[in-house]
């Protein structure tokens, strides 16, 4: 049986202004076991990167709360931790990849550098430095960058290249997690694929677990082995790849999902979009979150909150699952 | 294949240098592309191919170095300004970033009407008002967002007053520069979708721009493949994806990530190495430095596009 | 639909100045500034420029009182009348050259930031060379050379703050040109005047408020210390730089001589600033109110 290496429970998070407050994310539950990816799949503004960040409780400070829920990472509790022993975790249990790479990186100090930083805050806090210097043309080989290059500054180096160096950074303690946010959106097409060829490759070789966001279906068809897709900060569907793949029921936006896209095997005249937008998330509807653009909206989706309907281990809230064969209440 | 007709837009050695610090930048190199009425010609490459440059520079918003641009098989090159503002209304441009293109300070209605105003299109105010409103129904924005500004809409509604702008001047022919390219997946399904019905209606004839080779499979009859600079494949759209010729294509198709499952085991292929220079280019193939089939020809001299037949033209000593 | 969006083009001044109300200070500014303005404009009718130089030697050096609500100076004149003239010539000087080297400033910013090339390298050498002279410093030289009145004060004062215009237009110019709005305007065929006119000028006018009212606020200072030394206005013609200094013998005796020149020049300056802050607020579109 496969640890847990991770565990959300009935999250909750806004962000309070003087003005308004946004419900960014609203009840989310998921895990993660060791050695899996985990694809969170969603447009923008649904509450992703909100979800990622409070996972390392790297959320806005003035702005950003956690109302409730639950982190645990490796069986301890994330959200009442102190921040001293939090700082430990980060970036030594849990690593974070962002999506630019042109701005994770600080452009004056050396890539050698700052993948030492790291290894001297954590793990090799008091290793020689010879150690560390080791450890770090170590982890450049295994991000395919020649270790001569540690004295190099970011600017010297391509997108990919960054990238690469903020993958080395990531995984130089070797973290039980790694949170990938849109890793690839920036490169183009061919860099992407070596990144995410390299990224699944480290991840089978260390045992990591990770956690993918994207809005690409297809970086979660090659890299994910369960999919989530969020909605107005909800998970409106979960379940392992081949069931949200390969599966017959899907929830309705998922079906929108997978109908924006212009399939490279089949041509179609038109693509079949959802019309209209994300509800704002400092007035979310009433009941479901996604029955003023459903085509299948019942007047009880206009009331209440559907709940989980489970088939295995694939679920769907939506009312739609209510009297469906094969589906019984999560 | 289409003799007989005229088309719309041709280019003929086509080229843009960029002088820089330490040289030439090769941005365009000897393009000769035939758009005819009414179709669609997908231009693809990643960043540096000069796509985007190639598009601007055949509407002469960037200066082409050298070579011929041809509107309905009358040369432009040489118009000056006057002519040149007068063919503007013939040829359009919809750009990429739905934020930095358009004015935040005007109103959606102003932006729309600009060009209308700047061209004397009509005689009185009401006129260009109504024109715009009419447009703005073509483009799918509801009629009470006239007085709006950009802030207040989302990417999706900015572009569209892009793509109401383009309109505006009843254009035949228009760049699409990656017009969807930084929207979310469900609205640049919208935004296709509106696009093509346009053609449909106004005959309209697009040069479609883009990196993402799953978009314009879906808009384009014919595809051009650029590596920095130059043509190194060119062929009707079915054609391309079933039977790539040019070693880059195949990597540029390989690259993309299959929404199909079952195709996952097969190890992901990449090309080795990084895009290279497109500074003071050495002579030979551009792409030999990184291409796994590279033979010693590839190094001493620039391919030649050779024609494989059905249209089908690659630049690549492998077909020789 | 069609009357929509006529409505809208009066509107965009409603709207300007609905949003410019809800700033309490810059209202307050606007208040305070326009005293001063009026002030300025009906001193003469108000009272008599004769009664500023009127001199009272038996009731000199007093403090406020009911009859001279200021109090009087050394030679016994009123010292509210003579802030009440002087505010005609320092708020002039100080908006005049404001206006001035704003105007050239404009001309040879806007011209170098948007065309570039030999031509800013040249004009930008010269604005390098000319603010590498200390701008008080320079005025000074200029009125001593041309000699001591008003007119010359002016341009003393505005021809050394114009190399800080160009520079400072040139580079708020430089942050819009490379904007891809400013490609689709010459897409639709627009010339460069035009763009000019209705799209650079427009998106960088924040900017520009910003530095004529902080512009308008240290030229009614640089005029004031010029006269303060001496030079620019003379006496007995009031001027609140002038005021301060015919005050300084009598700082002991008599502070409050000091005293409200300088909280005319503090106020003025002040509402001026905020009143600038309000609106370069309450005109970009995309400010939340």
């Amino acid at each position: 049986m496969s640890e847990r290496v991770l565990e959300v429970k009935d999250l909750e998070i806004i962000y309070k202004t003087d003005l308004e407050t946004v419900y960014a994310v609203n009840n989310i539950s998921f895990s993660l076991n060791k050695g899996e990816t985990l694809g969170i799949v969603g447009e923008t503004g649904a509450g992703k990167t909100t979800t990622a960040l409070s996972i390392l409780r790297l959320l806005p400070e003035r702005t950003g709360r956690i109302k409730k829920g639950s982190i645990k990472l490796m069986g301890e509790e994330l959200l009442s931790l102190p921040e001293g022993r939090m700082r430990e975790i980060r970036g030594d249990r849990v690593a974070m990849i962002f999506q630019d790479p042109m701005t994770s990186l600080n452009p004056v100090i050396s890539i050698g550098d700052q993948i030492s930083e790291v290894l001297s805050l954590h793990g090799y806090r008091d290793e020689k430095k010879e150690n560390i210097d080791q450890r770090v043309d170590e982890v450049l080989r295994l991000v395919g960058i020649s270790p001569d290059r540690k004295k190099d500054y970011p600017h010297q180096f391509s997108g990919g290249m960054k990238q690469r160096v903020i993958i080395a950074i990531a995984l130089a303690c070797e973290p039980d997690l790694l949170i990938a946010d849109e890793p690839t959106t920036a490169l183009d097409v061919t860099i992407q694929a070596q990144v995410l060829a390299m990224i699944r490759d480290l991840k089978d070789r260390l045992g990591t677990s990770m956690i993918m966001i994207t809005h690409d279906l297809g970086i979660v068809a090659e890299t994910c082995d369960k999919v989530a897709v969020i909605y107005a900060g909800e998970l409106i569907e979960t379940g392992t790849l081949e069931e949200i793949f390969l599966g017959k029921d899907h929830h309705p936006y998922t079906v929108g999902l997978f109908g924006s896209i212009p399939n490279l095997k089949i041509k179609t005249r038109r693509l079949s979009p959802i019309g209209g937008l994300m509800p704002d998330p400092t007035n979310l509807p009433k009941g479901c979150k996604f029955s003023p653009r459903c085509p299948h909206c019942m007047e009880i989706c206009c009331q209440i909150e559907p709940p989980g309907y489970l088939a295995e281990t694939h679920n769907i809230k939506c009312h739609l699952f209510k009297e469906k064969a094969g589906w019984k209440q999560a | 294949m289409e003799t007989g007709i005229t088309p719309l837009i041709e280019t003929r050695n086509l080229k843009k240098y960029f002088k820089v610090s330490h040289g030439m930048l090769h941005a365009v190199e000897n393009i000769n592309l035939k758009i005819y009425p009414g179709k669609t010609v997908g231009v693809v490459g990643e960043s540096g191919c000069g796509k985007s440059t190639l598009g601007r520079a055949i509407l002469r918003l960037i200066e082409p170095t050298s070579g011929d641009v041809l509107f309905n098989g009358k040369s432009i090159i040489k118009y000056n300004r006057s002519r040149m503002r007068e063919m503007r209304r013939n040829m359009q441009i919809i750009f990429q970033d739905p934020y930095s293109s358009i004015d935040p300070r005007k109103t959606v209605a102003e932006i729309i009407s600009e060009y209308m105003i700047i061209n004397k299109t009509f005689k009185t105010k009401n006129e260009i008002w109504k024109r715009t409103a009419e447009l703005m129904d073509t483009v799918g924005l509801a009629q009470r967002l006239a007085n709006a500004y950009p802030h207040e809409l989302d990417g999706g509604r900015r572009q569209r007053i892009g793509v109401a702008r383009a309109l505006s001047l009843q254009p035949k022919f228009i760049v699409c520069d990656e017009p969807v390219s930084a929207l979310d997946v469900s609205i640049q399904a919208q935004i296709l979708n509106l696009l093509m019905d346009l053609q449909e209606e106004m005959g309209l004839t697009y040069m479609f721009v883009t990196h993402n080779l799953s978009v314009v499979k879906h808009i384009s009859n014919e595809i051009v493949v650029m590596y920095l600079g130059q043509c190194i494949e060119q062929a009707p759209v079915d054609e391309l994806f079933e039977n790539p010729q040019h070693p880059y294509t195949k990597a540029l198709l390989n690259a993309i990530p299959d929404v199909d499952i079952s195709a996952r085991t097969k190890r992901i292929e990449t090309i080795k190495g990084e895009i290279t220079n497109p500074i003071n280019p050495p002579p030979g193939c551009r792409f030999a430095k990184r291409c796994d089939y590279v033979f010693e020809p590839c190094r001493e001299k620039d391919p030649e596009l050779i024609d494989l037949g059905g249209n089908h033209l690659c630049a690549c000593y492998l077909k020789q | 639909m069609k009357d929509n969006f006529q409505v809208k083009r009066h509107g965009k001044f409603k709207e300007v100045w609905r949003r410019l109300k809800k700033s309490k200070t810059a209202m307050f500014g606007l208040v305070v500034l326009s005293i001063f303005i009026l002030a300025a404009i009906f001193a003469e009718l108000l009272i008599p420029y004769s009664v500023a130089l009127k001199q009272n030697i038996p009731i000199r050096l007093q403090g406020p009182s009911a009859e001279h609500w200021f109090g009087t100076d050394g030679y016994g004149r009123d010292l509210f009348v003579r802030i009440l003239h002087g505010s005609r010539r320092s708020l002039s000087i100080g908006l005049i050259a404001t206006a001035s080297s704003l105007f050239v400033g404009l001309i040879f910013g806007a011209a170098v930031g948007y065309y570039g090339g030999a031509f800013d390298n040249v004009v930008m050498r010269i604005m390098d060379t000319l603010s590498a002279i200390p701008a008080t410093l320079m005025a000074l030289a200029i009125v001593a050379a041309l000699g001591s009145n008003m007119v010359n004060l002016i341009i003393a004062i505005s021809i050394a703050r114009i190399p800080a215009f160009v520079r400072i237009i040139r580079a708020a110019i430089l942050g819009v040109v490379d904007l891809e709005y400013i490609e689709a305007a010459h897409a639709g065929g627009a010339g460069d005047f035009r763009i000019i006119m209705t799209h650079i000028l427009p998106n960088i006018v924040g900017t520009l408020i910003v530095q004529t009212t902080m512009t308008t606020a240290q030229l009614i200072m640089r005029a004031a210390s010029l006269s303060f030394l001496g030079l620019g206005i003379l006496p007995p013609e009031p001027e609140w730089g002038a005021l301060l200094s015919e005050a300084r013998e009598f700082m002991r005796p008599a502070p409050h001589l000091m005293v409200f020149p300088g909280l005319a020049i503090v106020l003025s300056t002040l509402s001026l600033n905020l009143l600038g802050d309000g609106l370069r607020d309450a005109l970009d579109p995309r400010l939340k109110s």
